[in-house]
């Protein structure tokens, strides 16, 4: 395509695995963009979820108290701010378990490495997906009659 | 010898022989993550998704689930691959963020304590419980304690 030659003045790398040096300063793996967005949403999300998971162990552990004190405390879970409270626990979950195979492919395969970007946006997509299945049927059961 | 230290001199010295427990640690993250996915993933469906919902959870519901082995074993390593995957990225934050060593040491200190306490609490209401406990309601117990 002789137009497209011409006006691309920065002549395109005959192989498309060659890696281009960047023209200014770009984020690295784990700097900027993409790369490091990852890591802080997967350290928030780490967190939230730890400190549910302390909270879920001891509500749990009711059970070896009466059916009436577990009952009890597991009605406050099906609340309209509860049930909204479980659909961000399960986007933290989805994110940090998606990002995480992601974590896990960078690390182990260097097809993981070179397309941690690609891989971002993979994470971002299924992470949708889940949520748009979730939070209907999430809906129906708090909301629903 | 310099005045200075060299930026990003380790506090400790270099480990020298001996097992390499930050390694195992990184192995654990991904090995014990991807069970995780599995078995979070199985167990939010269940309880969650399928059926009514979070609105089908009570004792009667628990009770029919962990008299059943299969759910006995699934919530048990649920509890010990989560609590310690999560209280080792705690630990990992802890070292990243608490710059004073003494602030540091609680924290990690009280990461621990939790763990061990909230895997034996969890360990022993899985291995112990009751799902038809003697006098109770039964309106409040699972249909696997009729007749008994």
């Amino acid at each position: 395509m002789p137009e497209k030659s011409a006006s691309n003045l920065v002549a395109e790398p005959k192989s498309p695995s060659k890696i281009r040096s960047p023209k200014r300063p770009a984020g690295t793996l784990y700097r900027g963009n993409e790369g490091m967005w990852s890591w802080v949403l997967h350290r928030i999300t780490g967190v939230a979820i730890y400190f549910f998971l302390l909270v879920h162990i001891l509500d749990t552990a009711l059970v070896r108290v009466s059916p009436e004190a577990y009952n009890q405390v597991i009605e406050t879970y099906k609340t309209p701010v509860m049930g909204l409270g479980e659909i961000a626990l399960v986007a933290a979950i989805a994110f940090h378990a998606f990002n995480g195979l992601r974590i896990i492919l960078i690390d182990f395969w260097a097809f993981g490495a070179k397309h941690q970007r690609a891989m971002f946006w993979v994470v971002i997509g299924l992470w949708l997906i889940l949520l748009a299945g979730f939070i209907p049927r999430q809906l129906m059961h708090v909301f629903g009659g | 010898m310099s005045l200075i230290e060299a930026p990003r001199t380790p506090t400790r010295g270099r480990r020298t022989g001996g097992i390499n427990w930050e390694k195992w640690g990184w192995i654990y993250m991904r090995a014990s993550g991807v069970v995780l996915i599995v078995l979070i993933f199985g167990h939010l469906f269940v309880n969650l998704v399928a059926g009514e919902g979070v609105k089908a959870i009570d004792f009667a519901f628990v009770g029919g689930k962990l008299s059943d082995p299969f759910w006995a074993v699934w919530d048990g390593l649920m509890l010990w691959l989560a609590l310690i995957h999560g209280g080792n990225g705690m630990r990992t934050l802890v070292n990243d963020y608490a710059t004073n060593p003494k602030v540091r040491n609680i924290l990690l200190i009280g990461i621990a304590a939790s763990t061990a306490i909230l895997i034996l609490l969890g360990t022993l209401v899985i291995t112990t419980f009751d799902p038809c406990p003697a006098g109770a309601d039964p309106a409040l117990l699972s249909s696997i304690c009729e007749g008994r």
